[in-house]
């Protein structure tokens, strides 16, 4: 009862609504499960440790001006390479950067990218997920065989050829941007089509499904009210943690030096100038790649501590 | 047997040939100039532009274009690099170094995933476990480059366990290091596969068949349970040859080994991206023919697939 | 050859004299989040040789949970067993450190599994199965105990038993898998065989092959036999004496024929009544109303009384007598068992 509002939300997601929720039905079971979900969750410091982290990540992309009062392209050849000091903690990088602004500004960057590539993953996978799925058929046979065709080609490399095919539009932060969530996004769809099918495909033999066609519900109400609500959790899982992914795959483009390009700051682009020095002043790479890891780490153990709690296998 | 072998070979047909297509559209059909991004900052030569014109007939229709293509692949013309050499030239110096680091990373996934895996499913639930759990997810959380220079600097350059790069012919002793890196995230996932598979097979009807036959404890756990568990682990670890000879370009990359990784990795500084695209669509091809020796050794694993 | 290794062959010495099982006050408790479950309390159970004794329930009942208890196979956690004694010829199996404790299993107490085929492993050949029992506890060599293997098969009437001695266990029909785990039960000639539900998997038809290859086995062999069941036609054709368990508790215990002819519990009587029968055809199926209680919190007084329609405000508010007697040989927990007896529940 006095649950704070998750609960409800976790509930939208497991449970199937239109059920009844008494304790004794099947829904009640499904209810139980989100509830349980909840008391793992709540307990959790990964979970909570996560949520602080990505929290702060987030306000840090959209006001990076909070964290860092250093100008980020206030660049000075003379104080090149220096360490960390008092006035700047994270030192100057080959450019006489600020390391610490540019590490703040950097987080924009990594997260629209990792944002977008998520973005346009999951509508074209859980699209064509859900599609196969609930078709089934030929459809079905159709669709899965080129999601194996797109799984065939590791994300790294196809999104290396895609980046080296296409010019990078001069001047543009965005459409540079734009680009390699793109390259991303064109290889990443197919995990998310997988688990959204295998879902639908779970949910379409549900006995609440075939009661509610048997009383004559249309295809699109079907997907709307039955499908949607049910095939969302474990979708929403692979999202959070693919989105992990996507930020470490657009720094790793970035660091090869095909990914994002200067002007935009990148952690990415951090790291790759900073590499050949590593011996010398390491602090100039240390510290874009612990936010780096950081950012990724919370989206991946998010993703990881909501998965366990949803699976009642691991219980 | 025999069967399954064939048929395995067919299914891969059009998945061969919707995979190469993929690659030639990402590569080659994308609309726009073909070349305003080929050769670095400079714009490319009429002749690079004329030679792969005429190599890959990009004045024909689509799939007239697609068929060359094939048949250039087939005949093993992936077009050449910046020095003059051919493609294939230069990936056959570098292969053999690559094939040598992934032999050095699958080797501490089957060591130390899998048996970390185990320790870590037998003692569920304790610090052991927790421990490792923890320090998976920031393997697979760490992008392999922060790993490779956060190693390299502390092992190699803080406390000089390891050389920092590797040598040239690329010795075993050299290429621990570099082999730990890029199988670190797959290490990651394979331990925590391992230690997944386990736990469910423990709770297997079978299992406790084989404690109700009197077996003696350590010959259930070898013979029923790990037997059992380690079927989906193999499976993975086979299917990532691919990943790792992939990964292999940042760790080549970060480690300066001559491997074909370390090809692409120099290709891409220099942006000579005519150069990345060959080399890159070769190590796929590679990858999948790889992925295909694995998928036909999986059948010797699990007799329920051999006769299916 | 090395002493620690002949140690462990061969059967663990018993006193032939003392009675085959002798299950005392056995409780199991299973300990889970939301609290813990009895699922077995109290129970009592005798063996002797050569006899056949049903224990009767329906799921959740605990009588998988005691036959599992006696082999020694429960998962512990979360099961723990809270009181009681199961002697094998007068030694406490439950005392007895688990080095000794594996030895019974396989050769004095051998367990036919419902599931045979997840009861079998997938990836090695039944051949195999079977066989590891013969090297593990006769020390017999590879070949020697794959010809025991085919030896064993054929003894359970497997066609062909030499050719498929090197097939898996999914190559095998349902029926066929059973007799596997048959012949696994009664390879190294044990005492008891206990049966857990060995049909339940099965078609019809192939269930009656079941049964009497199990009873046959059990003749010869002269093994006393424990059969796990909620199919009451099954223990009408095979059992000597009857357990009838109702959560976690017995409620009824006697010879069958005295159980079937007369039954002395209202749960009892209410499983014989939903039995179908030829005779009195077009009668309806009697159904026992509501549903066991749960087992996390079984209800004061009786805790069939919810279901029970002799129920008086007496079985509500105090447990019954756990064992009344009747007739020197059988006993019931009810406060009526007498009049259960003697004038029926209606």
């Amino acid at each position: 009862m006095s649950e704070p509002d998750s609960v409800a939300a976790l509930e939208t997601i497991e449970g199937a609504p239109g059920t009844p929720t008494s304790s004794v039905t099947e829904a009640g079971k499904s209810r139980t499960l989100a509830g349980d979900a909840w008391e793992t969750l709540r307990g959790s410091w990964v979970f909570w440790g996560s949520l602080v982290l990505i929290a702060i990540f987030l306000v840090m992309a959209a006001w990076p001006g909070l964290f860092a009062h250093a100008d980020p392209r206030d660049c000075q050849a003379m104080r090149a390479r220096q360490e960390p000091s008092g006035s700047a903690w994270f030192g100057y990088d080959v450019q006489g950067c600020d390391v610490y602004a540019r590490t703040m500004y950097g987080a924009r960057a990594s997260i629209i990218v990792g944002s977008l590539s998520t973005l346009m993953a999951m509508i074209v996978g859980a699209g064509i997920g859900v599609y196969a799925g609930f078709y089934g058929g030929w459809v079905d046979i159709l669709l899965s065989r080129v999601t194996d065709i797109f799984i065939g080609i590791p994300i790294l490399l196809g999104s290396i050829i895609i980046l080296s095919s296409i010019p990078t539009p001069p001047g543009s932060d965005f459409l540079n941007i734009a680009k390699v969530a793109l390259a991303i996004s064109v290889l990443s769809w197919p995990s998310t089509a997988r688990v959204a099918r295998s879902a639908v495909i779970q949910v379409k033999q549900s006995d609440f499904v075939a009661a509610s066609r048997a009383l004559g519900a249309s295809q699109s109400w079907m997907i709307r009210k039955h499908i949607i609500p049910n095939a969302a959790a474990p979708v929403i899982v692979i999202t959070t943690i693919s989105l992990g992914g996507y930020i470490g795959a657009e720094a790793t483009l970035s660091f090869l030096g095909i990914g994002l390009q200067p002007p935009v700051i990148s952690w990415g682009i951090a790291i790759n100038d900073a590499a050949p020095y590593i011996r010398s002043t390491p602090h100039m790479l240390l510290f874009p790649a612990l936010f780096l890891s950081l950012t990724v780490l919370a989206f991946i153990a998010l993703g990881d501590v909501v998965r366990e709690a949803l699976d009642p296998k691991t219980m | 047997m025999g069967r399954y072998v064939v048929r395995r070979l067919l299914m891969m047909i059009p998945v061969l040939l919707g995979t190469t297509f993929l690659i030639y559209t990402m590569a080659w059909a994308i609309p726009g100039d073909p070349f305003a991004s080929r050769c670095g900052q400079r714009p490319c030569s009429d002749a690079f532009v004329a030679a792969e014109t005429e190599r890959l007939h990009l004045d024909k229709p689509l799939p007239v274009q697609y068929a060359y293509f094939l048949g250039n692949m087939a005949k093993g013309d992936f077009g050449t690099t910046s020095n003059g050499q051919t493609v294939l030239e230069a990936t056959e110096k570098a292969f053999p170094i690559t094939v040598k680091l992934t032999v050095v990373a699958i080797t501490f996934e089957l060591v130390l995933g899998i048996g970390i895996g185990i320790l870590a499913a037998l003692r569920r639930g304790g610090y052991l476990d927790g421990f490792f759990l923890f320090t998976s997810l920031v393997a697979i959380s760490f992008p392999s480059f922060v790993i490779g220079f956060v190693l390299q600097y502390l092992l190699g350059v803080k406390l000089g366990l390891f050389s920092v790069t590797v040598g040239s012919g690329a010795p075993w002793g050299d290429l621990i290091l570099p082999g730990f890196v890029l199988a670190s995230l797959s290490l990651a996932y394979v331990l925590r596969l391992t230690r997944a598979s386990l736990l469910e097979t423990l709770q297997a009807d079978h299992v406790r068949t084989a404690i109700a036959k009197g077996l003696p404890r350590g010959m259930v756990l070898r013979k029923h349970v790990v037997r059992n568990s380690l079927i989906p682990v193999l499976t993975y670890i086979g299917a990532d040859v691919g990943a790792l000879l992939g990964g292999a370009i940042v760790t080549e990359g970060v480690f300066n080994i001559q491997g074909i990784g370390g090809l692409l990795y120099h290709a891409m500084r220099i942006r000579e991206n005519a150069t990345v695209v060959s080399v890159t669509t070769l190590v796929v091809l590679i990858i999948l023919l790889v992925n295909l020796l694995v998928d036909l050794l999986y059948a010797r694993l699990d007799p329920r697939i051999r006769y299916e | 050859m090395f002493s620690k290794k002949t140690e462990e062959l061969g059967k663990p010495e018993v006193d032939e004299n003392q009675p085959l099982l002798r299950v005392r006050d056995l409780s199991v408790v299973f300990r889970t989040r939301e609290g813990s479950a009895q699922a077995v309390n109290k129970v009592d159970l005798d063996l002797a040789r050569g006899q056949t004794l049903a224990i009767l329930g329906e799921s959740g009942s605990g009588k998988s949970v005691s036959a599992k208890a006696i082999m020694g196979i429960l998962d512990m956690p979360p099961a723990e067993i809270t009181s009681g004694t199961i002697e094998f010829r007068g030694k406490d199996l439950l005392t007895m450190p688990e080095k000794e404790r594996r030895l019974y299993r396989g050769q004095r107490i051998a367990m036919v599994f419902q599931d045979a085929l997840s009861a079998l492993n997938p990836v090695y050949t039944v051949g195999e199965q079977i066989g590891e029992l013969f090297q593990v506890h006769r020390g017999l060599s590879r070949k020697d105990s794959k010809k025991k293997a085919i030896e064993m098969m054929d003894r359970v009437r497997i066609p062909g038993a030499a050719a498929r001695v090197g097939d898996y266990p999914h190559q095998f029909s349902g029926g066929m898998r059973q007799r596997i785990m048959i012949a696994m039960a009664i390879a190294l000639d044990p005492d008891i065989i206990i049966a857990d539900e060995p049909t339940t998997a099965l078609d019809v038809t192939v269930q009656a092959q079941i049964m009497e290859l199990l009873a046959e086995m059990r003749r010869e062999t002269g093994s006393g036999l424990i059969l796990i069941t909620h199919d009451l036609g099954v223990v009408a054709e095979t059992a000597d004496v009857i357990s009838v368990m109702y959560a976690g508790r017995t409620v009824e215990h006697g010879p069958a024929v005295d159980v079937f002819a007369n039954p002395a519990h209202p749960y009892t009587v209410g499983l014989m009544e939903s039995m179908p029968r030829l005779t009195g055809a077009g009668d309806r199926l009697y159904a026992i109303p509501g549903l066991p209680p749960s087992l996390l919190n079984i209800p004061a007084g009786c805790p069939f009384a919810p279901r029970c329609p002799r129920a008086e405000d007496i079985c509500r508010q105090d447990p019954p007598p756990p064992a009344v007697q009747l007739d020197g040989i059988r006993y019931a927990a009810c406060h009526f068992a007498e009049e259960v007896v003697s004038h029926g529940i209606h």
